[in-house]
């Protein structure tokens, strides 16, 4: 009975979860001409079609992918290094940089938006330039930072500091023991903060908003839409990028998984 | 590290797709080669001819033929555009706003005037959309596209005539209404109702539309802008109110959705025109734009992929006929004179319409009594598990 009760909460659970991707994929292969989502009216790709002929749609998408590339990896590099270091601190100091670190996540994102813009907006006629992709990128770094450092600091907490001495001790110059011994060490924590600032940073409308100048990412150029109708070009580029993250996840997983029982055996 | 080196290519490979958009077929002789100027133009969204599905791509066009490069990008509603315009960071060449949001820009110098000498195209805009009531004497703008507001009504529930505003108001369709979701468009309704004029500066009257809004508010489903298009077509809303060049598909592709402009009371008449904001860069290249988009050709392909009406008969001519002889595009005379064009209105009137379009879309005021007692339950409920747990700790010290 209980278990019962409970496979069909978690049924319901992901029918919740998935069953509005379930729909948008369906309805982006509708042959509709009124760019219905709602009403089926037969079965077609045009809407693919149509996506790939859509210069201003591609425009959105390649910013939003060059911003989130940057932006991750940029974030990631920081955060990681500033991690090392808060690692290193003495306790009442590691606190105090911990709880600065975190506040811009509790942030509400308009106050974090509206911020920046003006930040921006006074640096930029300052130096006498534009907001534009160089603004968003910055803002987008600014807002992943946290995430990475969050995500790297307790797998250094999990690491032997004294393996960091060893490899000195064993000959390895400071960068090089960094290289060689603390980085393997902490990478599933970087890569998590690299994918989670990937993904904030694809999705964030809000601080893109304020923060784009004349630059426009996905986001903002879907909300434009929504006077006249959104169209289903975009359930078809959604279905698209869903696919490419799905296909991503379970190439990794199943490497995982093959390295996992490799180092079963070798045990 | 691995893994990240190898995952890294595997993000950036998309970017490759995109590196080479389809240049646009030169079939004209007349390419003029880039000359590495560019101007910044926002734009509604999904608000001009872009290639897709056999149309032409305009700013491509434009490029082709003047060799100035397009940076376009859109805004959703008017006052994310004012808003954008006034925060700074970014400086457009040409803007395409509302009526009410043009006479706003004037009023408050944002607006450049124009050149017309720039313009030749001018020439094609009809007389009647001329040195209208938001640009008295048609300094600053042209008009781009024009409609008219109008009902969406499922036949097959609605079987009266609909020609009142009225209707919305019917008890008999409770639940099946959908209203705007924007304090001018819905005010506009109850006002045209009252009898008022839109931009009416008397206090007295918008509270009185304010109140026929309440009244209505229980017959309503949601206050909604694009949706209305799927609530309608599945047949989830009954009625609702919207802008005629929207019509097209919805109306072409389903038998039983209706278009009719209320013609007891009078509607609304908006335009979206072309202006140049103070403090752009390219002034000379945005009139180029302009004069551009009023060539009648290039108008007539951008109206045959929005579905809004033009203001200029030559490129009316050039449309397919069933179009220009449709009354939901182009009303008869009469029903455009009973319409009436949104201008700017002063600054209290504007504030006053903020707050009572809160107070009829959150149910009035005495909000920040409720909010400060749900703030005060929690604040209590977190004092209580702390001395809960101090307490605790001192029974098990």
């Amino acid at each position: 009975m209980k278990k019962a009760v409970s496979r069909v909460y978690m049924t319901l659970v992901f029918v919740f979860l998935y069953a509005p991707i379930l729909l948008l994929i369906v309805f982006s292969f509708n042959d509709s001409d009124t760019k219905s989502r709602t009403v089926w009216s037969g079965f077609s790709t045009r809407w693919y079609e149509q996506l790939f002929q859509d210069r201003m749609l591609l425009d959105a998408l390649r910013n939003t992918l060059i911003i989130a590339v940057v932006a991750a990896v940029a974030s990631t590099v920081l955060g990681t290094l500033a991690a090392i270091s808060i690692d290193s601190m003495k306790k009442w100091k590691r606190k105090l940089v911990m709880n600065i670190t975190n506040l811009p996540m509790l942030n509400p994102e308009i106050v974090t938006g509206v911020s920046l813009m003006l930040l921006m907006v006074f640096a930029a006629r300052f130096l006498g330039v534009d907001l534009g992709m160089g603004s968003i990128i910055l803002a987008h770094i600014t807002f992943c930072l946290p995430y990475v450092i969050l995500s790297v600091l307790p797998k250094l907490g999990q690491m032997d500091p004294h393996l960091y001495e060893a490899a000195q001790d064993l000959g390895c110059t400071p960068v090089r023991a960094f290289f060689k011994v603390v980085l393997p060490e902490i990478m599933p924590g970087v890569v998590t903060g690299m994918v989670m600032a990937f993904t904030l940073s694809i999705d964030d409308f809000i601080i893109s908003y304020f923060c784009s100048g004349t630059t426009q990412t996905l986001p903002v150029f879907i909300y434009s839409m929504t006077r006249k109708r959104v169209s289903p070009e975009i359930n078809a580029l959604s279905t698209l990028l869903f696919a490419v993250v799905l296909l991503l996840l379970l190439v990794i997983n199943i490497r995982q998984g093959k390295v996992g029982k490799k180092r079963e055996v070798e045990a | 590290m691995k893994k990240a080196k190898r995952l890294l290519p595997a993000l950036l490979a998309p970017l490759l797709l995109f590196q080479a958009p389809p240049a646009q077929a030169a079939e004209a002789p007349e390419a003029v080669p880039l000359t590495g100027e560019t101007i910044y133009v926002y734009n509604w969204g999904e608000y001009i001819a872009d290639g897709t599905d056999g149309t032409l791509d305009v700013n491509a066009e434009f490029t082709r033929r003047t060799g100035i490069q397009v940076e376009y990008s859109t805004f959703d509603t008017n006052e994310s555009l004012y808003s954008k315009l006034v925060g700074g960071g970014a400086s457009y060449d040409v803007i395409i706003p509302s009526d009410y949001m043009i006479s706003r820009m004037i009023n408050e110098g944002m607006l450049e005037k124009l050149d017309f000498s720039n313009i030749p195209n001018f020439q094609y805009i009809d007389e009647e959309y001329r040195n209208m009531g938001y640009d008295p004497s048609n300094e600053y703008s042209v008009p781009y596209t024009w409609g008219v507001v109008g009902i969406f009504y499922n036949k097959d529930y609605v079987t009266e005539p609909v020609d009142s505003w009225e209707i919305l108001w019917d008890e008999q369709y409770a639940g099946k209404i959908l209203m705007f979701d924007n304090p001018r468009d819905a005010f506009g309704i109850a006002q045209k109702r009252l009898g008022f004029s839109f931009n009416s500066t008397d206090e007295d009257q918008w509270i009185e539309a304010a109140a026929l809004l309440k009244e209505q508010k229980p017959l309503v489903q949601a206050y909604v802008m694009d949706q209305i298009f799927d609530k309608m077509e599945s047949g989830e809303a009954w009625l609702a109110p919207y802008y005629a060049g929207d019509a097209a598909t919805l109306v072409a592709e389903n038998d039983k959705i209706g278009f009719a402009i209320p013609t007891r009371e009078g509607t609304n008449f908006f335009v979206d025109a072309m202006c140049i904001p103070k403090g752009c860069r390219n002034k000379s290249g945005a009139e180029a734009y302009i004069n551009f988009l009023c060539d009648p050709e290039i108008a007539a392909a951008n109206m045959e992929y929005i579905g809004y009406s033009t203001p200029e008969t030559a490129a009316k001519e050039l449309l397919p006929e069933d179009v220009v002889n449709n009354p939901i595009f182009y009303p008869p005379q009469e029903i455009l004179d009973n319409s009436e064009v949104f201008v700017a209105l002063p600054e209290e009137t504007s504030e006053l319409l903020d707050t009572l379009w809160a107070e009829v879309k959150m149910g009035g005021p005495g909000q920040t009594a409720t909010l400060l007692v749900t703030l005060g339950g929690f604040l209590a409920i977190y004092i209580g598990i702390v001395a809960y747990k101090k307490i605790k700790r001192k029974r098990e010290l």
